[in-house]
C-alpha cells in the first residue's frame, strides 16, 4: 500500500483528496502546513507528497527544499498542487525537484491517474 | 594721591590691555572675541573723553544741549540696516580699508579724492586726539594734586602725558600693523576697545549713582535743590524756535559723524566680520548711549551745587568724589576716562595712519620706489610707513595740545572736528545712491565746505581766542557786515557750530550737485559709480562689472603683484582666481576681470588709488567711451538677469522632472500592487472553486458513497459557494468605496444604538465561542451612514471574536468625546496584532514579504473596507501599537 502525504491548509480540499485517495487504496497522511508536514516526516516516509504552495508559516517551496536536504527522502516523489499558474512558478517548482506541478482547480480523477503513473 | 602710585597703576592697566590684545589676536575666531556684542561695544569708541567729561560740562553750562551729540547716532542706528549694510557689501567686496579708500574708489579711483579725504580727516581728528591728551593730562593732575596747576613745566620730558602718549603709540603701532593688508582685522585692538567700553560705562554709572544717591538724596533731591539756586528752565528746555533749529543742526552733525568719523568707519566697517552683527548693533548701541548719559544731568547739577563757578564743570565726575575724600572712586573715574581716551586714540591713529600711508605717502611719494623694491623689504617698508605715521600723528597731536589747546573746552573742539568731518557727507551719502555724482563735484564740494568751515568756525576762534581780534568777528572783514564769520549773510540765530554746519553744507551740497550735473565724468568714474550705486545687483557679478579694454600680460601683472604681496601670496591669489572663473592657469593675456581682481588685491596693502597706478603701469589701456561703459554694464546686467531666469527655469525643470519621476515610480508601484492584488484575488477565488469542483466530482462519480458522506460533500460545496460569493461581494465593495461611486447616506443616528445593532449581527458567532461584547458607549447623536458603520463594527467584532480564546473572550467598546470629533475604541483580550503586520493590516493589497506565505485574506479585506468607510466619513481608523494584551482599534468620527 503506497503512502501519500497531503499538505494543504484548505480543509475542504484536503477532505476531497483524502476521500478519493483512500478509495483508491492509498494510505493517507495529512498536514495543515509545511511545518506540520516536516514534523510528520520525522516518523513517516511517504512515497509521494501532494504539496500546496501558499500556506501559512512554512510555504510549499520551503517544505520541498528541506525535504530535498535529507537523503532518506531521495525516493519520495513530490507533486505541487497550487493556484499559482504562472509559467515562472511552474518552472521554479519543477527546478526544485518536484515531479509534477498541478494547477488548481484540478480534476480529482486526473490527480489519481497522475499519482498512479508516477508511482508505477 | 601720590604720583608714583598713579603711574604704576597706569602702567599696570596698559600691560593688562597688551595681554588682552595678545590673547584676542591669538583667539581671533573664537566666539568670545568675534561676536555681535564685542562688535557693538567696539562701536562705543564713539564715547571718547568728550562724552565722558565734556557732556557734563555742557549740561552744567547750557543744559540739555549735550544730548544732541547722541541724538544723531540714535537716529542713525536704524538706518544702518540700509546704509551701513550697503557700505559693508561694497567695502568687503572692494577690500576697502578706510573712508578715504572708499571715497576715492567711488569717484573713479581718484588719487586726489583719497588725499583730500585723508587731509580732511587729519585736520578734523588731530585736534580731537590732542583733546584726549588734554583730558588725560588734566585728570591726572586733578587726581595727583587736587587741582589743575596754571603754570606748567614747558619741558615735555617732565610731562606724564608725553610718556602716556608714547605708550599709546607703541600699542597702536604694534597691534595696528600686524599685517600689511589693512583689510585684515585687528581683533586685539577691537577686543580692548570693547572692554574699555564696558569699563568706562561701569565707572561712569558708579560715579553717577554715587553722586545721586550718596552725596544727594536721589534725583528729586538734586532737582529741588538745584531749582532753588538756578533758573531750572534754562537747563531743561529748548528756549524757542531758534533753539529748535540749533538742535536740529547739532543733531545732524552728530548724525553724519557716526558714519564718517575715521574711528567709527574703522570699527563699524573695516573691523566688521559679519553683516548680521548689525542686527544686534542697531538696538544695543543706542541703549549703550542712553546708559552713558543717564546720570550726566545729575552729576552736572550736583557739581554746580557743590562747587563755585570757577571750577571747570567738565571734571565734576572726578572732583565730586575727590572732594568727599572718596579716592578709590575718583581713581576709578579717572580710569574710565583713561579707557575712553585710549580706545579713541588707538583706533583713530590706526585708521588715520592707514589713510595717511595708503592715500598720501605711498601714492604721492613712494610708489616708484616700492615698484622696484624686493617683496620682503617692501612689506617691511609699508609696515614702517604706517608705524611712523602712527608715531607722527600722536606726537603732532601732543604738540598741538601743548601749544594751542590748553584753554579750549573739550566740547567745542569735539564739535569743530565733527563739522569738518561732515564735509565728506554729501559726496559719501549721495555717492552711494546717485550714479551721476561725479568726482569733480566731490572735490569742489569738499573743498568749498572746508573753506566755509574754516572761515566761520576756525578762523574766528583763532582770531578771537589768541589774537583778540574782536572787530573781525563783530563787524566782519573790512567792516563788511554780511561777511561776519558767526553771522554769515545775516543768519544770526544759529550758534557757531550749527551756523558753520549750515553754511558749509549749503555750499558743499550745492557745489557737489552743480559740478556733478555739469559734466558726465570719465568712463572709469562712471564704472565705479554704477558698481557702488547698484551694489546689490552687481555683487553677484563681482569682477565682471569692471569695464576695461586694452592689452595686458598676466606675467607683468604677476611680477608687479609679487613685489607687494610676496611670491607665495600672489601665487595663491592667482590659483584662486583661475579656480573661481574656471580658467586655464596658463593664460597669457589678462582680461578685465583679472585686472580688477589684481587691483583689489593690492588695495588692501597700498590703498585703491595706488593700486590702480601700480597696475596701470604694466598694462596698456585703451580709453572706452562713457556710452560703451553704460552699454556693457547694461548688457552684463541683462546677462545676469537672463542667467538668473535660465537658472530659475532649469531649477523648475529639474523639479518637474523629479516630480514626474516620482509620479512614475508611484504608478509603477501601484501597477505592481494591482497585479499582486489580482494574483491574490485569483488565488483566493481558485481555492473555493477547487474545493467545489473536487467535491462535486466525487459526488458525481461515486454512486456507492454513504449518505452522510454525500451530505458532507454537498455541505462543503454550499460553504465554499458562500465563501466565494462573500469574497466577490467584498471585492466589489472595496472597489466601489475606493472609486467613490456609491455616495454615503449621512443622517443623524445614535451611535450607541448602531453599535448594539452590530453586536446583534455577530451574536451567533460570539455565542458559539462564548465571547461577550460590552457596549459602554452612551447615547450620542452623530452624522453617518448607518449601514456602513454597522459594517465597520461587525468587521472589527468578527475579527476580535476570531482572535480571542474561546470561553474567555471579551470585547469592549468605549467612546471619548473631543472638541471636533469622537474616538470609539474597540478592544479585545485576544492574541493581538503581530508587530510585523502592523503597517499592512489596512492595506487591501496586503501581502507579506514572502508571497507564498498565506495570510487570512478575509480579515485583511475587512479592515481595508473599514478604512475606506471611515475615510469617506472624514474620519479614520487606527490600530494601537502599545496595548498590553489583545488588539485595540480606534475609530475617529467627526462630530
Amino acid at each position: 500500500m503506497k503512502k501519500i502525504l497531503i499538505v494543504d491548509d484548505e480543509p475542504n480540499i484536503v477532505m476531497s483528496l483524502e476521500y478519493t485517495l483512500k478509495r483508491n487504496k492509498f494510505e493517507v497522511y495529512i498536514a495543515r502546513d509545511g511545518g506540520e508536514a516536516l514534523e510528520l516526516l520525522k516518523t513517516k516516509i511517504p512515497d509521494l507528497v501532494l504539496l500546496d504552495i501558499m500556506m501559512p508559516e512554512v510555504d510549499g517551496y520551503e517544505t520541498l527544499r528541506r525535504i530535498r536536504l535529507e537523503e532518506k527522502f531521495n525516493n519520495v516523489k513530490v507533486v505541487f498542487l497550487s493556484a499559482k499558474n504562472k509559467v515562472s512558478d511552474i518552472e521554479k517548482g519543477l527546478a526544485m525537484g518536484a515531479s509534477k506541478y498541478i494547477t488548481k482547480p484540478f480534476s480529482i480523477k486526473k490527480i489519481v491517474s497522475d499519482i498512479n503513473e508516477l508511482l508505477n | 594721591m601720590n604720583n608714583y602710585i598713579l603711574v604704576i597703576l597706569i602702567v599696570f592697566y596698559l600691560v593688562m590691555l597688551f595681554f588682552i590684545a595678545f590673547w584676542a589676536e591669538r583667539k581671533a575666531n573664537s566666539k568670545w572675541v568675534n561676536n555681535p556684542y564685542v562688535y557693538t561695544l567696539s562701536l562705543g569708541v564713539f564715547c571718547s573723553a568728550w562724552s565722558y567729561y565734556g557732556s557734563i560740562g555742557v549740561a552744567a553750562t547750557s543744559g540739555v544741549e549735550f544730548l544732541t551729540t547722541y541724538l544723531g547716532p540714535v537716529i542713525a542706528a536704524p538706518l544702518w540696516i540700509m546704509v551701513l549694510r550697503k557700505v559693508l557689501v561694497i567695502a568687503k567686496h572692494q577690500k576697502i580699508s578706510s573712508i578715504a579708500d572708499f571715497m576715492s574708489l567711488r569717484y573713479g579711483n581718484s588719487r586726489f579724492i583719497g588725499a583730500l579725504v585723508t587731509f580732511t580727516c587729519l585736520i578734523a581728528i588731530l585736534p580731537y586726539i590732542s583733546l584726549q591728551l588734554k583730558a588725560i593730562s588734566e585728570t591726572f593732575e586733578i587726581i595727583s594734586s587736587g587741582a589743575i596747576s596754571v603754570d606748567k613745566s614747558s619741558n615735555i620730558f617732565l610731562d606724564h602725558t608725553f610718556y602716556i602718549a608714547v605708550l599709546l603709540a607703541v600699542f597702536a603701532s604694534f597691534f595696528g600693523t600686524q599685517t600689511t593688508d589693512t583689510t585684515d582685522q585687528h581683533r586685539g585692538i577691537v577686543m580692548t576697545v570693547a572692554i574699555e567700553s564696558v569699563l568706562k560705562l561701569i565707572f561712569l554709572l558708579t560715579a553717577g549713582i554715587y553722586v545721586t544717591y550718596v552725596l544727594f538724596d536721589g534725583t528729586q533731591d538734586i532737582y529741588d535743590k538745584f531749582s532753588q539756586v538756578a533758573d531750572i528752565k534754562t537747563y531743561t528746555t529748548i528756549p524757542d524756535i531758534y533753539g529748535g533749529i540749533n538742535w536740529f543742526y547739532m543733531s545732524a552733525v552728530s548724525f553724519v559723524a557716526i558714519f564718517l568719523l575715521p574711528r567709527q568707519f574703522q570699527v563699524m566697517v573695516v573691523e566688521n566680520d559679519r553683516e548680521r552683527y548689525l542686527k544686534q548693533a542697531i538696538w544695543l548701541f543706542p541703549l549703550y548711549l542712553l546708559l552713558f548719559n543717564v546720570f550726566v544731568i545729575f552729576i552736572a547739577w550736583g557739581g554746580k551745587l557743590s562747587f563755585s563757578e570757577t571750577v571747570n564743570p567738565e571734571y565734576f565726575t572726578l572732583l565730586l568724589p575727590l572732594k568727599n575724600n572718596n579716592y578709590i572712586l575718583s581713581v576709578l573715574v579717572f580710569f574710565g576716562g583713561f579707557s575712553a581716551v585710549i580706545s579713541m586714540v588707538v583706533v583713530a591713529t590706526v585708521a588715520l595712519s592707514t589713510m595717511l600711508s595708503n592715500n598720501i605717502i605711498i601714492p604721492y611719494g613712494y610708489l616708484d620706489f616700492l615698484s622696484k623694491g624686493e617683496p620682503k623689504t617692501n612689506i617691511m617698508y609699508i609696515k614702517n610707513i604706517r608705524r611712523f605715521s602712527i608715531f607722527i600723528l600722536i606726537i603732532i597731536s601732543y604738540l598741538v595740545y601743548v601749544k594751542f589747546y590748553k584753554e579750549l573746552s573739550l566740547f567745542s573742539i569735539g564739535y569743530i572736528s565733527f563739522v569738518l568731518i561732515a564735509q565728506l557727507a554729501p559726496s559719501f551719502f549721495m555717492g552711494l545712491y546717485w550714479n551721476r555724482g561725479a568726482s569733480k563735484g566731490a572735490k569742489i564740494g569738499v573743498i568749498s565746505g572746508l573753506f566755509i568751515t574754516f572761515y566761520t568756525l576756525i578762523l574766528p576762534s583763532i582770531l578771537g581766542g589768541y589774537f583778540h581780534f574782536e572787530s573781525f568777528i563783530q563787524n566782519g572783514p573790512f567792516g563788511l557786515g554780511f561777511l561776519r564769520p558767526y553771522q554769515l549773510f545775516g543768519i544770526d540765530f544759529l550758534n557757531p557750530i550749527a551756523h558753520a554746519f549750515f553754511w558749509s553744507m549749503f555750499f558743499n551740497i550745492f557745489a557737489y550737485l552743480a559740478f556733478s550735473l555739469q559734466g558726465s565724468g570719465n568712463y572709469r568714474e562712471r564704472n565705479y559709480a554704477e558698481m557702488f550705486v547698484r551694489s546689490y545687483s552687481y555683487s553677484h557679478l563681482q569682477e565682471g562689472a569692471y569695464v576695461w579694454r586694452g592689452e595686458a600680460y598676466v606675467s607683468d601683472i604677476k611680477r608687479i603683484l609679487e613685489r607687494f604681496l610676496g611670491v607665495q601670496k600672489t601665487e595663491r591669489a592667482f590659483s584662486l582666481f583661475y579656480a573661481k572663473y574656471n580658467l586655464p592657469d596658463d593664460m597669457v593675456k589678462a582680461d578685465s576681470k583679472m585686472i580688477n581682481y589684481s587691483e583689489k588685491l593690492l588695495t588692501g596693502s597700498i590703498g585703491s588709488s595706488s593700486a590702480k597706478i601700480v597696475v596701470s603701469s604694466v598694462i596698456k589701456e585703451e580709453p572706452v567711451s562713457l556710452e560703451e561703459v553704460l552699454e556693457i554694464l547694461e548688457e552684463s546686467k541683462k546677462t545676469l538677469s537672463t542667467n538668473r531666469f535660465l537658472q530659475e527655469k532649469s531649477e523648475q525643470l529639474s523639479k518637474l522632472t523629479a516630480d514626474l519621476k516620482k509620479a512614475n515610480e508611484e504608478l509603477i508601484f501601484q501597477d505592481k500592487q494591482k497585479d499582486e492584488f489580482l494574483d491574490t484575488v485569483a488565488h483566493e477565488l481558485k481555492t473555493p472553486i477547487t474545493a467545489i469542483k473536487a467535491s462535486a466530482e466525487i459526488v458525481l462519480d461515486d454512486e456507492e458513497m454513504p449518505n452522510e458522506m454525500r451530505i458532507q460533500f454537498l455541505n462543503n460545496i454550499v460553504d465554499d459557494t458562500e465563501r466565494l460569493s462573500k469574497l466577490i461581494h467584498n471585492i466589489l465593495d472595496i472597489e466601489k468605496l475606493s472609486s467613490g461611486r456609491e455616495p454615503l447616506e449621512l443622517r443623524a443616528y445614535d451611535i450607541s444604538k448602531t453599535i448594539n445593532e452590530a453586536i446583534h449581527f455577530v451574536s451567533a458567532e460570539a455565542s458559539s465561542k462564548n465571547v461577550i461584547i460590552y457596549n459602554q458607549v452612551s447615547s450620542h447623536i452623530l452624522n453617518y451612514d448607518e449601514d456602513r458603520m454597522i459594517q465597520v463594527f461587525t468587521n472589527l467584532f468578527s475579527n476580535a471574536i476570531k482572535f480571542v480564546e474561546p470561553n474567555n473572550g471579551k470585547v469592549s467598546v468605549t467612546m471619548e468625546v473631543l472638541a471636533k470629533h469622537v474616538l470609539i475604541n474597540v478592544e479585545d483580550n485576544g492574541k493581538g496584532i503581530p508587530a510585523e503586520d502592523f503597517n499592512y493590516i489596512f492595506n487591501k493589497f496586503y501581502q507579506s514579504k514572502n508571497q507564498n506565505t498565506k495570510k487570512p485574506l478575509g480579515s485583511g479585506f475587512g479592515l481595508a473596507i473599514c478604512k475606506h468607510i471611515m475615510e469617506s466619513h472624514g474620519g479614520a481608523i487606527n490600530a494601537c501599537e502599545n496595548t498590553e494584551k489583545g488588539a485595540k482599534f480606534v475609530i475617529k468620527l467627526p462630530k
